[in-house]
């Protein structure tokens, strides 16, 4: 009973990957780097390349990533050290109740409420700091971009984050704290020296996890984001890719080809996430029993 | 007794405490960082709530800063930087989920009537005026995942718990990798591998259990960690009182072990439903569809709420969002009264 884990797992793996087959068979390595995706019609030949989505997910991951792992950190020592006894269980409780949200809400919401201000943002950072390349827009289409994208995923990072971050940061020893109080430190100098190289690793970890999490975030993604098969590193500007979405988004009017198509899609995106989350684990467990 | 009663009560002295004359400049500061920074708005091109929020925390934070470099040294200075930033952090963390709330509230009483819980879509279009339609046929569908999901997963997860914590075998480092690598499984490949497993394999059309199937793969992980957690929380001492009285090991955990974790495995399953309550990306492919109830699990399509929300947003009409909007807050309400029951049932002590 107990290998039904393993069992799910490798069948997913390889139901995917067979039925996928087709598309790794006709499209070799272009399947990964190629970025246009075309079905063939009427017997014309298919064209399908996950590039464009591969580096899509990524951005938009990294951007989740940038916003929402130091505002998870701050609440976590905030959590862990400076809010008193009644703010703090008001807190930890929100945050938790923040991880039970569906992620469609976070797609109805980021579509109706928070698009306006990210564009609103989104507009700011362009006029302050346009002249960095990231941030160059081509023309002002600031509708459904990476960065509106990334920021709904930061939200949606933001609880596992911040409880994996708290969590790593309450196992501090209690007697370097102390030492680090007695020797005259303030909190700040104390959570300098003692907290934060304590739990570094732990909060890689936790954003890892994050990161896996964002990777696969398929409805609240879709919602905001609008799907282009074309690398766009500019995060401001209009259009993006997501693997998990694109899945979504294709699937409705997809050929047999197409369909196979997806499903290796689908795989790719099975094998990223798997290595992202054995890697967080890892690390995290590590840090949990060897206490470093 | 008379002793006691004669002599005058002694209130506990608090010398640290910050008295109301100690924090009259920190009112003070704030005061005149509110006062800046609409000076500061009102006098420059900046405008918005943005700006005044980040001139407040700007200045109150350098006015907090200069007071205590004055009084108590640079080190003080930091920290008070320091704790102000973290505050902010928190702060903005915050801001997100109460908008959530709000925005939900608000938005989905809108549609939100009795008339919604007898009526299903069978008549309706997505576009409808709100006052006809409901989403009952959704909430059945969701109620009929979740029921078919929790029995397959249960005593998968339960299982799987039991061996990490109790027989602890040769595998159980291996198992534990496993579980954790399944809970990153993302929902939508959950999804589309039944679809290519169940769907593209046999002839079998979308229905409730087909559609419970990637349910059950999200839920596994999360009821097993949480389980797994529980039953590490009782007490060794039963186990071996259990098998000092000459009880096998199974004995003891189904008459001992299990029921003493039987609250937090509660809380382990409730968590594990509200993980898949509210998920949308499997049901997309495995689910069919249906605008009236289907009382059969096994054959014909099926709705939900989340795939519910889902129509209603890809409708894109006004009337399709504020269904949505509608089906949200039905389906949030269930989600929270899953969150409270959790917590409920794992506050109580293991007895």
């Amino acid at each position: 009973m107990s290998m039904s884990s393993l069992l799910i797992l490798t069948l997913i793996g390889l139901f995917l990957s067979v039925r996928g087959f087709q598309a790794f068979q006709t499209q070799g390595l272009g399947f990964i780097t190629k970025v246009d995706w075309t079905a063939g019609v009427d017997g014309g030949k298919d064209s399908f390349g996950l590039g464009a989505m591969i580096i899509g997910t990524l951005v938009i991951s990294a951007i989740a990533l940038v916003i929402g792992v130091p505002l998870s950190v701050l609440t976590a020592l905030f959590l862990t050290f400076y809010a008193p006894e009644r703010i703090k269980k008001a807190l930890v409780t929100l945050v938790d109740l923040m991880a039970s949200f569906p992620s469609i809400l976070f797609g109805l919401w980021g579509f109706i409420v928070l698009m306006p201000m990210a564009e609103y943002w989104a507009k700011l950072i362009h006029k302050y700091v346009g002249w960095i390349p990231l941030f160059k827009m081509p023309s002002p289409a600031y509708t459904r971009s990476p960065f509106i994208a990334g920021v709904v995923l930061a939200i949606m990072i933001i609880p596992i984050v911040t409880s994996v971050s708290r969590e790593i940061f309450g196992q501090t020893p209690l007697d370097r704290i102390q030492a680090a109080y007695a020797l005259g430190a303030t909190r700040w100098a104390m959570i300098k020296a003692v907290v934060l190289p304590f739990g570094a690793s732990g909060v890689v970890g936790g954003a890892m996890l994050g990161l896996g999490r964002a990777l696969g975030e398929t409805v609240a993604v879709y919602s905001v984001l609008n799907i282009v098969f074309k690398v766009n590193f500019q995060v401001l500007y209009g259009f993006g890719g997501n693997i998990a979405s694109m899945i979504v988004g294709k699937w409705g009017e997809a050929s047999l080809s197409e369909s196979k198509a997806l499903l290796a899609a689908g795989f790719v995106l099975f094998v990223m996430t798997l290595l992202v989350n054995l890697l967080a684990n890892f690390i995290v467990r590590r840090t949990v029993k060897t206490g470093k | 007794m008379t002793i006691l009663s004669n002599s005058t009560p002694v209130t506990p002295q608090k010398p640290w405490k910050v008295s109301k004359k100690q924090q009259l400049p920190n009112l003070f500061l704030i005061a005149a960082a509110v006062v800046a920074s609409f000076v500061i708005v009102a006098a420059t091109p900046m405008k918005g709530k943005l700006a005044y929020l980040l001139l407040f925390f700007v200045i109150g934070t350098t006015f907090q800063l200069a007071l205590s470099w004055y009084k108590r040294g640079r080190a003080a200075a930091a920290d008070t930087v320091a704790g102000a930033v973290m505050m902010a952090g928190a702060f903005i963390v915050f801001l997100p989920v109460a908008s959530l709330l709000i925005t939900t509230i608000v938005k989905g009483s809108k549609g939100f009537r009795p008339h919604i819980f007898n009526h299903t879509m069978a008549a309706t279009s997505y576009s409808d005026p709100l006052t006809s339609g409901g989403l009952i046929h959704a909430i059945i569908g969701t109620l009929f995942l979740i029921v078919i999901a929790t029995a397959i997963s249960l005593p998968l997860s339960i299982l799987t718990a039991l061996y990490l914590t109790e027989i602890k075998g040769k595998a159980s480092g291996f198992i534990q990798f496993l579980v954790q690598a399944m809970s990153g499984v993302p929902s939508v490949v959950a999804g589309i591998f039944i679809y290519a497993a169940i769907l593209l394999t046999t002839n079998l059309r979308g229905s409730t259990f087909i559609g419970a199937l990637p349910l059950a793969i999200l839920m596994i992980p999360t009821v097993t960690r949480t389980a797994q957690e529980v039953l590490n929380l009782v007490p060794n001492e039963l186990r071996e009182a259990g098998l000092a009285l000459g009880a096998t090991q199974w004995k003891t955990v189904a008459t001992i072990v299990v029921p003493a974790a039987r609250n937090g495995l509660i809380t382990a399953v409730i968590l594990g439903v509200a993980r898949i309550a509210g998920e949308t990306a499997p049901l997309l492919f495995t689910l069919g569809t249906s605008d009236k109830i289907n009382w059969n699990p096994f054959s014909g399509g099926q709705n939900a709420l989340p795939y519910y929300i889902w129509s209603g947003l890809r409708d894109g009409t006004e009337g399709g969002i504020n269904r949505a909007w509608t089906g949200i807050l039905v389906l949030l309400i269930l989600v929270l009264s899953l969150f409270v029951s959790a917590r409920i049932f794992g506050s109580r002590k293991v007895k």
